[in-house]
């Protein structure tokens, strides 16, 4: 039982979303508990920098502390990651973040197809992805990677979905493992290892 | 088994291989860059270049001199905007420029300047402080390309909605379409912001120090660069500063972890340090 739980262990979940997305973390951030050794990515389409008020409205919601990315930081169980505005995020073989300030992908930087190919690359099966409400594609082909790397894709209902495009695209290319509610995610993040 | 180019993705080992290459043959040294944006603009430079193979992408390199100023401009990132982050121009308009008025001479540097859009934006405010005349601005960047670029001073006359916004919004008064002529989809800069812009290729991995300046500006370079590299081009920007000068970094990097942090005081909360000591 316990060796179950050891192997089914994720070192990373990264949650990626768009319009629709943020009362979702709302309802699931809440959730995050002492049992989590894991650290969460968040990665929002934000509109510009001067929204910093998203870090506190996301820590408002979490027991966890909820941060910016900053470029080369050290990723700690425990702790929640925002992508900031106006960059990708990355991640290093050695644990670390990273910031990109290329081109835009599917009009967005943050890009959720950026950063779930990078979690892909470097965390491999030892990774959840989840994509939630939002209007356009992005993200879909990141989920595809992730699965393709042995992670886990999953996707939230879209029939649950403020707007219900993303997660249904990513429903359509086949990439995902997993359809889940607010509900379930809330659990997860509740009980997961 | 297939290669891994035919999935889109190079090794990591490959990639190892391929900056040994062109440090060995051609002296531009990538080891210091990050690896993962490094790697995603190899593999996007691949699958551009339809490369079907690792062996292929690594033979063109070694054999086609020309391909690898292709493959500077396309592995090195220059996206960039007019007065991108206003508060930070905001913050030189009001804290930094009158500090530097009291020089006779003025000699700025703009290190990775890309295709010149801050070089002309810092131009600007220096024109409407009545400072531009006394000042020499230093552009400098790895990638030729972009050079050329920022010395015609003409860009897409479709970003100029935003940056007369971003201007606005950095403490501008004026009209800001008076600082461009529009051609077709183009806006061509100002003739008179040009004159005390210099512009030049400088390496900060390999090349030195050439000058002292008051006030550096670095940004959303370094956060391509691993840590032994940023220390060392923050002893590169501290050889080339004048006591009491100013160091201005991208929103998302800090001078704070390097060696050269006992020296410098943050101004205030945009990313501006002075250096002190
Ligand atoms: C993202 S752009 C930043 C442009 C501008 N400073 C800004 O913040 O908008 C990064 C620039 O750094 C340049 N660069 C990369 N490596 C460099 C090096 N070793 N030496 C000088 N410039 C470099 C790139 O060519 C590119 O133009």
């Amino acid at each position: 039982m316990a060796q179950n739980k050891v192997a089914e262990r994720k070192r990373l979940v990264i949650i990626g979303g768009s319009a629709g997305s943020l009362e979702v973390l709302l309802q699931v951030l809440p959730g995050l508990g002492a049992r989590g050794h894991f650290a969460l990515v968040i990665v929002l389409h934000r509109k510009s920098s001067t929204e910093s008020p998203l870090v506190d409205l996301l820590a408002s919601r979490s027991c966890w502390p909820v941060q910016e990315a900053e470029e080369k930081q050290e990723m700690l169980k425990g702790h929640v990651y925002l992508a900031p505005a106006d960059y990708h995020l990355l991640f290093e073989a050695d644990g670390t973040l990273a910031l990109d300030d290329s081109e835009k992908v599917n009009f967005s930087r943050p890009s959720i197809d950026v950063s779930f190919e990078s979690a892909a690359e470097v965390y491999g099966s030892d990774v959840v992805a989840v994509l939630l409400s939002g209007a356009n594609a992005d993200g879909v082909a990141g989920l595809q990677r992730i699965e393709a790397s042995g992670g886990l894709a999953w996707v939230q209902d879209p029939s649950s979905a403020a707007v219900a495009y993303m997660p249904a695209e990513a429903i359509r290319a086949g990439a995902f493992s997993r359809i889940l509610s607010v509900e379930e995610l809330f659990g997860f993040l509740k009980n997961h290892p | 088994m297939s290669s891994s180019l035919e999935q889109g993705r190079i090794h990591d080992d490959e990639l190892e291989v391929l900056l040994g290459d062109l440090a060995a043959q051609y002296g531009y040294d990538f080891t210091g860059y990050s690896r993962a944006s490094l790697k995603r603009r190899v593999n996007r430079l691949s699958s551009l270049d339809k490369f079907p193979s690792f062996a292929e992408l690594r033979y063109r390199l070694r054999h086609d001199s020309a391909y690898l100023r292709r493959f500077v401009e396309e592995i090195t990132v220059n996206v960039t905007e007019m007065f991108r982050d206003p508060s930070f121009y905001q913050a030189l308009r009001q804290d930094v420029f009158p500090v530097l008025a009291t020089y006779p001479l003025i000699r700025i540097w703009h290190a990775g300047c890309a295709t010149g859009e801050e070089v002309y934006s810092t131009a600007i405010i220096l024109q409407e402080l009545s400072l531009l005349h006394k000042t020499l601005i230093y552009a400098t960047d790895i990638n030729p390309a972009v050079l050329e670029v920022a010395r015609k001073g003409i860009f897409p006359l479709a970003h100029m909605r935003q940056y007369s916004s971003n201007y606005l919004e950095a403490g501008g008064r004026n009209d800001f379409s008076a600082y461009y002529t529009a051609h077709y989809d183009h806006a061509k800069m100002e003739e008179s912001l040009k004159a005390r812009m210099i512009f030049a290729a400088h390496n900060l991995v390999s090349d030195h120090s050439f000058n002292e300046f008051q006030l550096i500006l670095c940004r959303n370079v370094l956060i391509y660069f691993d840590k032994l590299l940023q220390d060392r081009v923050f002893r590169l920007f501290d050889e080339s500063l004048e006591k009491l000068g100013f160091i201005g970094l991208g929103a998302k990097e800090t001078l704070r972890f390097s060696p050269v942090a006992s020296q410098y005081q943050q101004q205030g909360k945009e990313k501006i340090w002075r250096k002190i000591k």
